[in-house]
């Protein structure tokens, strides 16, 4: 069982890496990219078997420590 | 006053911090290990500037969980002075002991240049030593500097007196132009509604003999020790 984790800023955060990811791309010609956000993905392998459990427990911990709810929103996902 | 300076993996201020408290200003002052449980007979706590951690995942989000910061919880709780310089600043943040957070500069520079600060309450244990309408002049050093909070934080922060510091030009203007990180309302340093925890980006303890540029950093230590000396303060466990 694995989990996925993204991790983006939030919208109201000012995101001067996702701009300038999106400035170079205008430079390298390719149009059309309204914004760019930079965030983190995190794959995290779990030896259990419930997903319920693992999810709960995920949950807690991205709000605890993977993300900062003060500047970013999660994503999680368990396969 | 015993002064505990934390020790991160990574802090890379924390001999500056203990040379201003020590040599400079003739306190007593002792390295505190990240894994230690106990602050021993600390009357405050610095947490210094660096990278502890290497600054994975967030910066201060992994120090935030050490066990010397579980003993600096209770001794904030407990009406304990705590000050974070820099990474200091960033770990209490984390720890939700300030309200906010620290991102990346807004120029996606590294700053590394004396800044200039408006006190803006000399009403607090980092600032009562500090003339009115004193500038200080203070070394930041910093890729991720910039304050973030939302409205209803900075609403209540300004409400309640708790921003200390913003950055400010020569002439002490508040302006766009004198903030180094983009930080909001310019903010370089805040405290808790207590008034017992404060941080801020820049480096008081680098500025504290004129040989070095400045000694303006020595009024920030000043007042936290008049603080200690004035009050009864709690002592650490």
């Amino acid at each position: 069982m694995k989990a996925k984790i993204i991790i983006t800023p939030k919208k109201a955060v000012v995101d001067p890496q996702g701009k300038a990811v999106q400035n170079a791309l205008e430079h390298m010609g390719y149009s059309g990219i309204n914004a760019v956000h930079v965030g983190k993905y995190l794959e995290i392998e779990l030896n259990g078997a419930d997903r319920e459990t693992a999810r709960k427990r995920l949950d807690e911990a991205c709000h605890k420590f993977l993300s900062n709810p003060v500047i970013e929103d999660y994503k999680l996902e368990i396969e | 006053m015993n002064f505990a300076v934390l020790q991160f993996p990574a802090s890379n201020c924390d001999q500056d911090a203990v040379h201003a408290l020590r040599d400079v200003l003739g306190h007593s002052a002792r390295y505190l290990w990240h894994k230690e449980t106990s602050l021993g007979d600390a009357d405050a706590v610095i947490a210094p500037g660096g990278f502890s951690y290497g600054d994975y995942l967030r910066c201060g989000a992994i120090a935030r969980f050490s066990p010397v910061m579980q003993a600096v919880q209770q001794f904030a709780a407990d009406g304990g002075l705590v000050l974070g310089i820099c990474n200091g600043f960033q770990v209490l943040c984390e720890a939700g002991l300030l309200s906010g957070a620290l991102i990346r500069n807004r120029s996606l520079q590294f700053r590394c240049e004396h800044v200039y600060l408006k006190t803006l309450t000399t009403d607090s244990p980092f600032t009562n030593r500090i003339p009115e309408g004193k500038l200080l002049k203070i070394p930041i050093a910093h890729g991720e500097g910039c304050y973030f909070a939302d409205d209803e934080t900075l609403n209540k922060l300004k409400a309640n007196n708790q921003i200390l510091w913003q950055y400010c030009n020569a002439n002490g203007e508040v302006t766009e132009q004198a903030n180094p990180n983009g930080s909001l309302w310019n903010i370089a340093g805040i405290c808790n509604e207590r008034r017992n925890v404060a941080g801020l980006m820049p480096h008081p303890e680098r500025a504290c003999e004129a040989i070095l540029g400045s000694a303006d950093g020595r009024l920030i230590f000043e007042s936290l020790i008049h603080a200690l000396k004035s009050k009864t303060m709690p002592k650490a466990a």
